[in-house]
């Protein structure tokens, strides 16, 4: 006899870091529980769209126009990662970037400029449904109006495969905040979900208190987890920490992806905020990559967390990712 | 006669007056990216008003656990009433308004003794 299905053990997102970024693959337990797929139908039939797999790319804090110590390297991080995500053999259906897209400038036009170029590298990808949210220095300065000339608006949700995707802005306003209208706009965008909705919220601050004292938190976090606490599988995607982090409360993980320009130090840490600095011998350190894998041990699937850094012994082109790489499937 | 009568009552209602005496004010000031000073001291449990100016554009002045959440706007002057907790520590307070590349880093600290 069949056991029982358990809802949440259906959908679990496993993800594989890449060049600073992750990707993540959505339906892994669809694959390898038949059961799964009569949870898949079930939730269809609520939703109005069937999970099916996919995989998609979390980037972020990419700082376009940034320049000099801890990073010399510029942009060159986030042309790699365009690079290797276009060698994929099989491709991600999206690509979210988490903010700090570009690094701010108050030179009249600069702005402007860095987020063209942002667009011109982000363009080479061969992935053509980009989304984004912006990072505080994107949007800090002026309440995110060139931001959203830009790039259009910084709250938005839409559905994918099953899957619904939130947009939420926490850096625009003055604060680390989401803002009453925010929080009235994701109560409505919400209503329609039954609780098995897969949920995705994409943004760029912690939605909670992770080290307050270096500005790693949201003000009202707690207000946007609590209108998602009735929901039984969310998964939080943000930046602005330039550094791998998880979190579990209730039903909800976030998770914090690498930036692709320099890291930032263990919160846990006693230290201060400040840049970890550059190896020229490792010019990729810090920027390291992330393997989330899910396996099925006992009756619940775990997903296990693989963390490889990614140091080259030069600056040389895809030749010494490819090495690293070599081994591991991210196809 | 008189004279004694009015030293004595002023004696006796010494510690009263004191006790009503006006919080300590510390002035702070903002620029970016940084406080001045950027070190202030309290006494635990010292109740002091902060003074708070910018120079150039709107600030913050946050800390989680001492309770602080204040903006600093230009051209005006913020005060904000704060009671230092019981326990001696240094604590540090941030600029929560982003204001320009080196927000990351505007910080000042908070010594309770």
């Amino acid at each position: 006899m069949a056991r029982p299905l358990d809802r949440r053990a259906f959908l679990k997102i496993t993800g594989q870091a890449l060049g600073g970024g992750a990707l993540y693959q959505v339906g892994a337990a669809l694959g390898t529980d038949p059961r799964a797929w009569e949870v898949a139908d079930l939730l269809g039939r609520q939703n109005g769209e069937a999970v099916t797999p996919f995989s998609f790319v979390q980037l972020s804090d990419t700082h376009v126009g940034f320049q000099g110590p801890p990073d010399p390297l510029g942009t060159r991080a986030f042309e790699q990662a365009v690079a290797q995500i276009n060698a994929l053999e099989r491709q991600p259906d999206l690509v979210l970037f988490t903010g700090d897209l570009t690094h701010d400038s108050e030179q009249e036009g600069e702005s402007l400029a860095r987020m063209k170029r942002f667009q011109e590298i982000a363009g080479r990808l061969r992935v053509k449904q980009l989304r984004f949210v912006p990072g505080e220095h994107d949007a800090g300065l002026d309440g995110g109006a060139l931001y959203h000339q830009v790039f259009g608006p910084s709250t938005y949700s839409f559905d994918h495969r099953g899957l619904h995707f939130i947009a939420l802005d926490n850096v625009s306003r003055a604060k680390p905040e989401v803002g009453a209208e925010q929080l009235a706009w994701l109560q409505r965008d919400l209503a329609r979900f039954g609780r098995s909705a897969p949920i995705v919220v994409f943004t760029h601050r912690p939605l909670f208190d992770l080290k307050p004292e270096w500005e790693w938190y949201t003000d009202d976090g707690d207000a946007v987890m609590n209108l998602l606490a009735p929901y039984d599988n969310v998964t939080v995607l943000y930046g602005h920490i330039h550094r791998h982090h998880e979190h579990e409360a209730g039903h909800a993980r976030h998770f914090a992806a690498r930036s692709l320009i320099f890291g930032f130090p263990d919160p846990a840490g006693s230290g201060d905020k400040q840049p970890l600095p550059f190896d020229p011998a490792r010019p990729f350190k810090d920027l390291g990559l992330r393997r989330l894998e899910l396996t099925r041990p006992g009756s619940r699937p775990v997903l296990g967390v693989t963390e490889v850094e990614l140091s080259l012994r030069e600056f040389s082109g895809t030749v010494g990712i490819n090495q690293l790489l070599k081994g591991l499937d991210l196809t | 006669m008189n004279r004694l009568r009015t030293a004595l009552l002023l004696a006796l209602l010494a510690p009263f007056l004191a006790a009503q005496d006006p919080p300590r004010e510390i002035e702070i000031k903002a620029k970016r990216f940084q406080y001045m000073p950027s070190e202030i001291r309290v006494k635990k449990g010292e109740k002091v008003i902060l003074v708070l100016t910018s120079a150039d554009v709107t600030h913050g002045l946050f800390s989680r656990p001492l309770h602080l959440d204040a903006a600093i706007p230009p051209d005006q002057t913020t005060r904000v009433e704060f009671t230092a907790p019981a326990e001696a520590k240094a604590y540090t307070a941030i600029c929560n308004h982003f204001c320009g590349s080196g927000h990351g880093g505007m910080k000042m600290a908070i010594i309770v003794e």
